[in-house]
């Protein structure tokens, strides 16, 4: 394949390693899917359809918490809003038109982006490699490790007793932790996690976790 | 509809519409510092917010369970510098093992 030929090595390289690895949080999200009460085929079809982990988890989240769809949509979206930016920032360098541009946008994630990102020094083509190899390769494995997860979940039978209620938090810990990288990011947290619970007895489930938006909004929209 | 078919066709769309809305707005009306620095703090505050109520939250009650020990672990594992799959599985197992031992 030209494309594949063209490409610097080391673009191949990551794009791989970062597909095999995000890909196998996939077996999480199944996993907690299925112990959040979703179907085998639904948990598949999220993988399928929104592909962005965040969001997937979100969704399963709020509703294993006995928030509505509506709570569940809301806070997969605002998850999802940043996949817009990625958008925006991969438009011109990818510069497709018609289906391409559709498939494009499908697999527009942090991970395809970041990697496109990070092969700047090797060119715009190098670039374009990077996203649709991660972008592709990503898909590929975090819908099959979805599956695998997904099924295994459904074989074990109650969530608590194998600890799939405790991976799930674990899981958005692990989502989360890289982000803390300033002290305002931890303060952020915190707050976040004190609120959200400080509202739970008040407000109808899921609705305290999108309360917390308005924190993030909050300090972002400030003067500088 | 039930509402978990809602919840996959809705997030599924949702989160379709806004990947494709960054290829079809014009440049400038994302860019601006103050949405980039608010959409950086989104995931944070939610997704702190959802490891609360998922380790405390038992519909509208409190609860302290077998779920905290899970994620004092995942926080330990994570301080360690613990890849993502083996804070999940410390973190389920240490739960799973309290829950039974309870």
């Amino acid at each position: 394949m030209r494309v594949v030929s063209a490409t610097p090595k080391s673009t191949i390289r990551d794009s791989l390693s970062v597909s095999l690895t995000v890909g196998a949080y996939g077996i999480a999200f199944g996993a907690a899917s299925v112990a959040a009460g979703f179907s085998v085929l639904q948990s598949c079809l999220l993988s399928l359809l929104t592909f962005s982990g965040a969001s997937q988890f979100a969704l399963v989240g709020v509703m294993s918490s006995g928030g509505t769809a509506l709570a569940g949509i809301a806070t997969a979206s605002l998850l999802g809003f940043r996949n817009s930016l990625y958008g925006l920032r991969m438009s011109p360098i990818l510069n497709t038109k018609g289906l391409k541009r559709l498939l494009a946008a499908q697999v527009t994630i942090d991970e395809s982006t970041g990697v496109a990102l990070s092969q700047e020094k090797h060119g715009p083509d190098a670039m374009r490699a990077g996203f649709w190899m991660t972008g592709i390769g990503v898909f590929l494995f975090w819908n099959l490790f979805t599956l695998a997860g997904a099924i295994g979940a459904k074989a074990m039978g109650n969530p608590a007793s194998w600890g799939l209620d405790a991976a799930v938090p674990a899981a958005f810990l692990g989502l989360v932790w890289p982000r803390l990288t300033s002290p305002l990011n931890r303060v952020l947290a915190v707050s976040a996690m004190a609120l959200a619970l400080a509202l739970t007895p008040l407000l109808p489930a899921g609705l305290p976790i999108i309360a917390t938006a308005f924190l993030a909004l909050a300090v972002g929209m400030k003067k500088p | 509809m039930s509402a978990m078919w809602l919840g996959v066709i809705g997030t599924s769309a949702a989160a379709y519409a806004l990947k494709m809305l960054g290829y079809s707005v014009p440049q400038k009306f994302l860019s601006h510092p103050r949405v980039q620095r608010t959409n950086a703090l989104i995931p944070i505050v939610l997704l702190s917010a959802l490891v609360a109520v998922q380790t405390f939250a038992v519909k509208s009650k409190l609860e302290i369970d077998h779920r905290a020990l899970g994620i004092v672990v995942a926080a330990v594992a994570l301080k360690f510098r613990a890849p993502f799959p083996v804070v999940v599985i410390l973190a389920g197992l240490s739960s799973a093992l309290v829950y039974h031992l309870r």
